[in-house]
Parts: structure tokens; sequence; C-alpha cells
């Protein structure tokens, strides 16, 4: 998502990095092209501004003259200010007496409705009892839509017959209440910030029902309309927090980090797919690293947690950091990874692959034919691969009714990988060719 | 004169009241008197003076805040300064932008039945802008048929529906998770045989990243194309007034999938001008055909390439409608 970002600070500060020395000249020219990057990710110009300002000074300050890396020192730097700009750490909902009420708004088309139905999803998950309430009245449809979707995840959605959105928020905070659900949340329908009446309207809605949290939904391809949206939405309901939809598209979602730095209102959910569990929290420094290439070890870690034991995770990430990496971790790694979902999107998390994966295809049927080879070795050629001779790599082949010449690949593949593990132990992170990646997960 | 319907549809001239062609300056500009654009603000607090080299960089960082984007701004202010005299800055911009596009756009739609294809990312206004275009249509006196290609989203049928209940069209219905092309392909049968004069067929929004969505989408051109050689006479993509750069984006990979025709850009009503399009029609050729500025079947108008460039820049709104 922010991968454009990433490749274009990469180009600037991967200079800067092999340059041992940094002057104000070598600066000026690096900061000049951060703040074309950022302006074409849509970042707000004003943030923009102040972003450069700060991060110019730190970078010319004396600390950084001082020390011996000065190029990785600027790195730093931007890496800090810019998870600073996105906030700090990540954001809970607030939760009272039952029913706790949240309060979706934002413009037409943000995905409101949606993400709504994904939120009801999360919370049900997390041990909560959420119930849906439509008041959107305007929208053709609207209440249908989220009906089904409440169908689809079995979660009550609260119809009314009443015309008057306030009225209907209120029915379903007593039904809520009646029901003994714990969080209601209700969808509101998309209204443009400067139309008075519906703001109006909005205002109406939340003194009726109260809410604990009111979240702005927010377009992650939004241009730099992005603060003035979130502005008037801060003035007139004063939300507490924003969910990012389609994040899952390539917007290098410059919006993300304007909206914290001028409402001071933190991003909480991000919205990554169409799929109805496609809802994660949201985490600043994290988007901070994925943004300047270093990856994001951390989510990869999560998600992989999800897909498997407690105990492997840990195994594996330890084992991810050592650099060992045979074919046992490969197996199953791979197979982590295919319970982790659409593997273009896992891999787009590991440091330094952001790039390599533009362009890249990744066959999830050749991953069967990769996992057969594994399973054609012996035990004991797993755990040490440089055993694999020419007579071993023949048996292998017809075990798993594949060509020489494709085991080779994943042979050398494999060494790749090892070498890749290597250097994110030790934080660095080589260039990979695409074929070196492409030879694992396709012909 | 700003472009008016029967312009667009290639239509006789049908003179359209004076009165709605200047509501619709004021409407494309926005709640003027409580909410000028960000951008026409900024470029009328700027003190022009040519020999200021501030004064140009004051003017490139409106245009980005207008989501023009660098490139395009730079080119803007590069055509500015190649200017001999200035009398009013905003005029002046209004007008190289409005130069940036192309002629007066126009729907090709002599053919029996015409076929628009209607595409977009989630939550344009897709199938908003399917319903008041339907009902435009008929109001020209045009037999139309709508198509719900929108077989993913929940509840997009229904909504559908009542537009097309709303514009007075036929209507071709979907089941949920059904083949698009498949209901594309029945929507071209049943307009031909009811013997419609356009059939307007929705998709479901979907990002442009999402490889096997878009080669989805390919397949329902393709079997337009195949059921009806030369149709989709039209494939409009349908973008948001509030995109950033990624518009760009979109607007390439949707063109080069299905082969877009023009642009329709919705939601102007916003504070958001769309400066996006600008690159989108600069860099790509690609010309904007409709906007939408409000939500009432009437909301939706044809693109004039001046009125744009005054609304985005704030141009003085008080002689251009009197030029009428």
């Amino acid at each position: 998502m922010f991968d454009a970002l990433a490749d274009k600070l990469q180009g600037v500060l991967g200079g800067l990095r092999k340059s041992g020395r940094l002057d104000e000249e070598t600066i000026g020219k690096a900061m000049r092209e951060i703040r074309l990057a950022l302006l074409e990710a849509d970042v707000n110009f004003k943030v923009v501004k102040e972003f450069v300002e700060s991060v110019r000074e730190r970078a010319l300050g004396q600390d950084v003259l001082k020390s011996l890396t000065p190029g990785q020192q600027v790195v730093k730097i931007v890496h800090e200010e810019l998870a600073a700009l996105m906030g700090q750490g990540d954001s809970r909902l607030a939760f009272g007496r039952p029913p706790t009420v949240i309060l979706m708004v934002g413009l037409q088309g943000s995905g409101k409705t949606t993400a709504s139905a994904k939120l009801a999803l999360r919370l049900r998950k997390e041990g909560k009892n959420p119930a849906l309430v439509p008041v959107d009245l305007a929208r053709p449809a609207a209440i249908e839509q989220l009906e089904q979707l409440g169908k689809q995840i079995q979660i009550p959605v609260y119809r009314s017959e009443l015309r008057d959105p306030v009225a209907v928020a209120r029915e379903g905070l007593e039904r809520a209440r009646a029901e003994g659900i714990d969080v209601l949340i209700v969808d509101t329908a998309g209204r443009l910030h400067v139309d008075e009446a519906l703001m109006a309207e909005l205002v109406a809605i939340r003194d009726a029902t109260k809410p604990m949290n009111i979240l702005l939904v927010l377009d992650a391809m939004t241009g730099q309309e992005a603060v003035t949206v979130a502005e008037a939405f801060q003035q007139q309901v004063a939300f507490d927090g924003v969910i990012l939809t389609k994040l899952d598209g390539d917007a290098r979602g410059g919006a993300a980090l304007s909206v914290k730095a001028v409402t001071g209102k933190p991003i909480k959910f991000a919205s990554v797919g169409e799929k109805l569990d496609q809802l994660e929290v949201f985490h600043p420094e994290r988007m901070s690293s994925r943004i300047l290439g270093m990856g994001d070890v951390l989510s990869l870690i999560e998600k992989a947690e999800e897909a498997i034991e407690a105990d492997d995770a840990v195994e594996m990430e330890k084992r991810m950091r050592s650099g060992e990496f045979t074919f046992d971790d490969f197996l199953q790694s791979y197979r982590m990874l295919r319970r982790m979902g659409p593997l273009k999107g896992v891999l787009g998390m590991i440091p330094g692959l952001g790039k390599q994966m533009e362009g890249l295809d990744v066959d999830e049927k050749q991953m069967a034919r990769v996992e057969a080879i594994i399973l054609s070795m012996t035990p004991k050629e797993r755990r040490t691969p440089h055993l694999i001779n020419g007579s071993r790599r023949l048996r292998i082949a017809r075990g798993s009714g594949v060509s020489v010449q494709e085991v080779n690949k994943l042979l050398t593949a494999r060494k790749e990988m090892q070498k890749m593990m290597k250097h994110l132990g030790k934080g660095k992170m080589p260039a990979l060719s695409p074929q070196a990646l492409g030879r694992a997960g396709r012909r | 004169m700003t472009l008016g319907w029967a312009e667009l549809l290639g239509d006789a001239a049908a003179p359209e009241p004076e009165e709605s062609r200047r509501g619709l300056f004021r409407r494309l500009r926005g709640g003027l008197s409580r909410s000028r654009t960000a951008l026409a603000e900024r470029i009328a607090a700027i003190r022009f003076d040519p020999d200021d080299d501030e004064t140009w960089q004051e003017l490139e960082e409106a245009l980005i805040l207008g989501d023009v984007g660098v490139q395009a701004a730079g080119e803007l202010v590069q055509r500015l300064g190649r200017r001999r005299s200035i009398d009013d800055l905003g005029t002046a911009l209004a007008e190289e932008v409005a130069g940036l596009f192309g002629p007066p756009p126009r729907l090709d739609l002599a053919h029996k039945p015409a076929v628009i294809l209607v595409v977009g990312v989630n939550g344009t206004g897709k199938t908003t802008t399917i319903g008041k275009l339907a009902s435009r249509l008929t109001a020209s006196g045009r037999s139309v048929l709508v198509g719900a290609g929108d077989t993913f989203r929940a509840a997009a049928e229904e909504q559908l529906e009542v537009w097309a209940k709303r514009a007075g069209a036929d209507f071709v219905g979907s089941n949920k998770g059904q083949d698009p092309a498949a209901v594309a392909f029945d929507a071209i049968e049943a307009g031909i045989a009811r013997g419609h004069d356009v059939v307007i067929i929705d998709t479901a929004g979907r990002l442009h990243t999402q490889t096997n969505l878009m080669e989805e989408l390919i397949k329902v051109r393709r079997v337009i194309e195949r059921r009806l050689p030369g149709a989709p006479h039209e494939t409009l993509l349908v973008l948001d007034a509030t995109t950033g750069q990624n518009g760009l984006q979109q607007a390439k990979i949707f063109s080069q999938a299905v082969q877009v025709t023009g642009v329709v850009l919705t939601k102007l009503d916003g504070t958001a001008k769309g400066g996006i399009v600008i690159p989108i029609a600069y860099d790509l050729g690609l010309p904007v055909k409709l906007i939408g500025v409000g939500e009432t079947l009437d909301d939706l108008r044809p693109f004039d390439a001046a009125d744009f460039g005054r609304a985005l820049v704030g141009g003085d709104p008080g002689e251009d409608t009197a030029a009428d």
C-alpha cells in the first residue's frame, strides 16, 4: 500500500546511507525528494512542510554530524518522525456500561456499512455480543445491504419502520438494552462535511445515543481533501478515531499521515480486503517501518500467530532471526504462509520485498508442487540440505513427479531464503531478485 | 457557453433553461459563500508578482493542494509563465486548466442498442451515476435498460432497481454471486429483444490492484463484445472527486484492462474539486464526460472544461453565466 513511497525514500536515503558524510547540501537534496514523495503520496502539504522541517532540523543537529554513520541516522530520524506523525501506539476502543455505542460517520462511499459489519465481527471474536443498527435512510437499499451482511456473520441488525434517523437510532439503543447487547454499532448515512442539515442530523443522532466511540471512516485513496473532511467532522461531532478503508489498494495512503497530524485522533483500524474478517488494528510504528522499506516483521509474526500455535511462532521468529533455514523450516513456513492468506500480501510484509513484489505474480498452485518436492526428501535431507547430491536429486524428482531442474530451483531458492534470513537477523536486507523469489513460487 | 446535454448526446439542440445552467455553476462551486475551495482561497490570497519566485512556488503549492499533482502543477505553472501578461491570476489559471482538456466530450449513442459499461473502484458512486444517467437518457426520449452487474456487494441489485424505477428504465436483475459476464450478456440480449436504445451495465466496485477481479472485468467486456460486436460503445470510469494521486493509477489500470472511453467525476458538491482529473486528461488523454454535483436525479451534468477550470481555481463567477 505505501510501497511506492517506501521505494522513493529508499532511493534517496539509499544514497545517503552510503555516503559517510552529511552536509547541508546532501540533506537539502534528500529533503526535497522526501517532500515530493510525500506530496505524491497525498500527504497534506502543510503536514509535509512541517514534517520536512522537523526532519531537517534534527538531521542537521550536532549528534547526527558527530555520529559515525550519519546516513543511517537520517533514516532513523525520518522513521521516528513518521511514526510520531501517525500517532503513538495502537489505540483501543472505549467500553462503558453496556450497551456501548459506536457511531460510524463519514463521506459517501468511504465504506461505512462494510466497516460496520467488519467491526461487529471483530468485536464478537473478542468475546463481545454486538448488534448493528442501520440509520442510513437516504441511500437506496443501504439497510438491505447491512441486513445481508449481518446475516452472513450472524449478528443481529435492528431494522426499523420509523422514518427519522434519530428515532431509529434511539429505538435501536432501547432494543439493544432490552436484549442484553453489549456493543451497538450505529451505521449512519454518508454525508458531505459541508452539508449543514445532515451534519446537524448527525449531531442529533450522537446526542440521542451518547456513543463512547465515534469513528470516522476514511477512504485510504483520499487526496489533500482528507484534512478538510477530518477537520470538519472533528469540529462538528468530535470523533475519537479513524477507520482507514480500502488499504488493500496501491494508494500510498498519505491521508493516514495527515489526519492524525491535524486532528490528533488516532487511526484505530485498517480495512485490508473485501472479506468481512479483513479489518486489522492499525499500527503506526509498523506502518512507518513499512514506508521506509524496513518491512513489517511484527505484523507478519502476528499473522503467523493467528495461523500457527504460539510456541511455533516464537520458534519461527527465533529461526528467522538466527538465519538458519532448513527445508523443515521451508515447509513449515510454506504451510503457514498458505494459511495466512494470499501469498502476495504476506510477502509484501517481508522487509525489502515490497519493491521486488512489483509485477511478480505468485502461482498458488505451484506451491503445492513445492510441498511435494520437500515431502519427497528424507528427514535428514530436510535438516541438512547440503547432503542432496545428484542421485538424491534424481530420486526426489521422481518421488514428487517433477523434473530435476525444478528440484534444483527449489534448492537454490532455499539458499537465497537462508541468506535473506541471515541478513534479516542482522537487520539488513540484501537486494533479492524476483527470479530468486519466483523460483520458490512458480515455474 | 456551458456544455449542455444535447451537445453531449449528439442530439438536435433542445434549448436548456438558462436557469439550470446558471444553477449548475453555483452548484459546481459548491456552496461557495460558506466554503470556498481551499485551493481557490489560496489562489485568491496570492499577491501575484511574476518576477517573484516565491509567488510561483505558492501557486504550485496551491495546485498541489487541489490534488492536481506535482507534475501537472509544474506544467500549469510553466504555461502561465509563458504568458506575456496576466491580468487576473484566477482567470488565467482557469483558462490554462481548461486548455489541458481536449475538445468537448460526446457520448457515443449512435448504435441500437448503444451499450455503456460502468466501472470503478469501490464507493465512487457507480450505481447512483447509472441511475441519474438512465433518467437523463429516458428524458431525452431514449428507452433504456440497466443491468445489475454488481453481483458482489450486498444489496447492490436492490439499490440499482430503485434507481431504474425512478428513471423509468427497464431492469435486468441478477443473483448474488452470479457471473457478472452472464448478467451483461442477459442485459444485452434483453436490450436487443425489447428494442431498447441504450443498455447500461453496472459492475461491482473493485480495486484496480486485485488481479482476479480485473480479470473478471475483462471477461465482462469480452462477453459484451462477442454478443454485440463494437460494444461496449462507452466504458465509463467513475471517479470520486476526493480521490488523490491514486486516481491516476486507477485510470491507467482500468484503461489498460477495459479500454475506458471517459471519466465520470462524482461528488463535486463537496469542497474537493477533483484536480486529479487534470493529469488523467492530460497524461492519459482520457476525456472527462460527466460530473456529479449532488444527490438528486438532475445533478449529473455534462463536463465543461471552462466551468471546471473556474470552479477549481475560483475564477470570478459573475461573468461566466452572463457570457452564455
